[in-house]
């Protein structure tokens, strides 16, 4: 699962010693994370979704021994397997079977399934440092707008009001679109991974940054903030001892959550052409070639349930995260 | 914030390209084609005033969009009349004429899906919510869950496989007919591009308006008309649903920012005629004024929406005064 959360500290654990009358034995404090973690247990379709994620999270760190395993290279070519004259491949259902696991491409015959195993590490890194990108910028402007109040809150809610509004694919792929072949540093691809997660990181922050911002306007008047204060804590001390702890379940939730919209949005623009280049797999780049045979489903059905899958993992966890943290959402 | 809009257009396009180490000439290149000598690139790139400070540059592109524009080539001055886009790298054409042929596609299938989702989306989310754990709900939350983890992209080629090609229901991608043509073939050939972008987003308001429900009918105003014997229907409707129905106004508004991008995937799958498809192939054809046109556009539109839905607020929530 992922790293235990430590929302531990002032407010967060019972007491042990305070022990009923009676009860055969001493009642254990549980924290809030273990009350959400045994919550979480119990929820199959979350646990389904929380180990997809895993395997998922797996295939794309081990990617290269599973297609030396079970595929071929998946940038290699094999014209033999295509009949030259359709360009389509010679055996029945995209010349599916043990050789090629989900067949293989029209025009250059290559691997669908190590297509698909690599383009699990591009869609996955995407869809996490962009997400990491977002939390970071979110909640800092979030905590800050919520913490200061007054003209700091108003201006941090105007960014955000316009952030929100933007036609946010539109502006990706025009800036997608811009991007040189070499800058900041880096060339092809790389620059491109780089700026994708720069870009969708930089146009999803508002989302986490609203929750994060709700959420610390109401610890900013909770007991235990003045208490610090009144001890003499100072602003940073508040900010990062006390209130950032009690926020982190609602950010790893909607984190979750914003991993697969991130997800789509890397597929969609590698799907429009203006994402990672080809010849790289991406999933959405699997797709969009597809769209020219469409006669052929698998071309068209794996690349899609491999999308479908990660994305309904990702949510049904993220759901079940959400329900296990705070079961009056639901 | 439409001026916000136009200096995030401007940065983009001619801000960050320098940033990125692109000089005058480089950035003149482009406006002249390949097959420039360096001298050429160097006049254009001063006639264009690529060397200038940011801020007149700014100034420049601004009053191309107000007032119109002049163009020295050198052989002649180019008059570009008021809503000054420039001119296509590729056709030579002006931009704005061109997008305006382009609106009415989008519009037609932004709003023909929108009517759908959020009609499709309430009523089975309230259904869903009086009838809590029941089998129709079950079936209901499980397809909104699939709908929204869906790529349209996906959803929409497998739908043009399997109602175009396969059962030859709908018309194949790429049908369009004006509205004025003929509205029956008009409305025929939006169908399945209507449905398919619908469903994505019914989904999510599927789920909301059910979570919104189930809080609301708990509430204790709810009992109170159902105490003083007022009807079932009109508990759940005048009662539940209008306080339910804030928060997905404000998911309409955000949508509605997302839809221009919807609409771009949409379109490009079914090849349909409208803005996304302009955006995709200025963008792919490296065409600079055309994709800045249908940006702004497209932005143009957001801000409209949200007006639009800012006003609509007044009216779902009567707490909510005009100023």
């Amino acid at each position: 699962m992922t790293a235990p959360l430590d929302v531990s500290g002032s407010a967060a654990e019972a007491h042990p010693e305070a022990v009923l009358v009676g009860a055969g034995k001493a009642i254990q404090g549980r924290s809030l994370t273990r009350i959400a973690w045994m919550r979480l247990r119990r929820d199959k379709l979350a646990m389904a979704g929380g180990i997809t994620v895993i395997l998922l999270i797996l295939v794309a760190i081990f990617s290269t021994p599973i297609i030396a395993a079970f595929g071929h290279p998946p940038l290699e070519f094999h014209q033999d397997q295509i009949d030259q004259s359709t360009l389509l491949p010679k055996g029945a259902f995209g010349a599916m079977g043990g050789e090629f696991l989900l067949g293989i491409e029209p025009v250059n015959g290559r691997d669908v399934f190590s297509r698909i195993v690599a383009g699990a590490g591009i869609s996955l890194l995407i869809g996490f440092l962009a997400t990491i990108l977002s939390v970071v910028i979110g909640t800092t402007l979030g905590v800050i707008a919520g913490y200061f109040g007054g003209w700091v809150d108003q201006l941090i809610g105007r960014i955000m009001d316009v952030f929100l509004a933007f036609p946010l694919l539109v502006f990706a792929i025009a800036l997608a679109g811009v991007i040189p072949d070499k800058g900041f540093g880096l060339e092809g691809n790389s620059l491109r991974i780089a700026m994708l997660i720069f870009i969708i990181g930089f146009f999803s922050w508002p989302y986490i940054g609203r929750i994060v911002r709700g959420q610390t306007l109401s610890l900013r008047e909770r007991e235990f903030v003045d208490a610090a204060r009144s001890l003499g804590a100072r602003n940073g001390y508040i900010l990062f001892r006390e209130i950032l702890p009690n926020l982190m379940a609602p950010i790893l939730v909607y984190a979750t959550l914003l991993i697969p919209t991130n997800i789509l949005f890397e597929a969609g623009l590698s799907f429009l052409g203006v994402g990672i280049n080809p010849p790289t797999p991406t999933w959405g780049g699997m797709l969009s070639e597809a769209v020219r045979f469409y006669t052929l489903p698998h071309f068209v059905i794996f690349p899609g349930l491999a999308i479908f899958i990660t994305v309904l993992a990702f949510n049904l966890f993220g759901d079940g995260l959400r329900d296990a943290f705070d079961p009056r959402a639901h | 914030m439409l001026i916000v809009v136009s200096m995030v257009t401007f940065g983009i396009f001619f801000v960050v390209p320098q940033w990125a180490g692109a000089t005058p000439e480089a950035m003149a290149s482009r406006y002249v084609g390949r097959a420039a000598t360096p001298e050429t690139v160097h006049l254009v790139a001063e006639r264009l005033g690529f060397n200038d400070p940011v801020v007149v540059q700014y100034g420049r592109f601004l009053k191309g969009l107000f007032t119109g524009a002049e163009y020295d080539y050198g052989a002649g001055v180019e008059q570009c009349p008021a809503p000054c886009f420039g001119y296509s790298f590729i056709s030579g054409q002006p931009v704005w004429p061109d997008l305006v042929d382009r609106i009415p596609v989008t519009f037609a299938l932004a709003l023909g899906a929108a009517f759908i989702w959020v009609v499709a989306g309430v009523s089975v989310g309230v259904v869903s919510a009086l009838r809590r754990g029941s089998f129709f709900d079950r079936v209901a939350m499980g397809t909104a869950l699939a709908g929204v983890s869906l790529p349209i992209f996906f959803t929409g080629m497998v739908s043009l496989v399997v109602f175009s090609y396969g059962l030859g229901w709908t018309p194949p991608g790429g049908a369009w007919t004006d509205l004025s043509e003929n509205p029956a073939q008009w409305a025929y050939n939006l169908l399945l591009p209507w449905i398919t972008l619908a469903f994505l987003f019914a989904a999510g308001y599927a789920r909301l308006t059910r979570a919104g429900m189930l809080e609301t009918m708990g509430e204790d105003y709810i009992r109170t008309a159902r105490a003083k014997g007022m009807r079932e229907r009109d508990v759940v409707v005048k009662h539940g649903l209008r306080a339910a129905l804030t928060p997905i106004l404000t998911l309409f508004g955000i949508d509605f920012g997302l839809l221009i991008g919807g609409a771009v995937l949409t379109e490009t799958t079914y090849t349909l005629p409208g803005l996304g498809q302009f955006a995709i192939l200025a963008i792919r054809n490296q065409d600079l004024p055309q994709v800045m046109g249908v940006v702004l556009i497209a932005a143009c539109f957001v801000v409209l929406a949200n007006l639009i839905v800012d006003l609509l607020y007044a009216w779902v929530d009567p707490r909510v005064r005009l100023s």
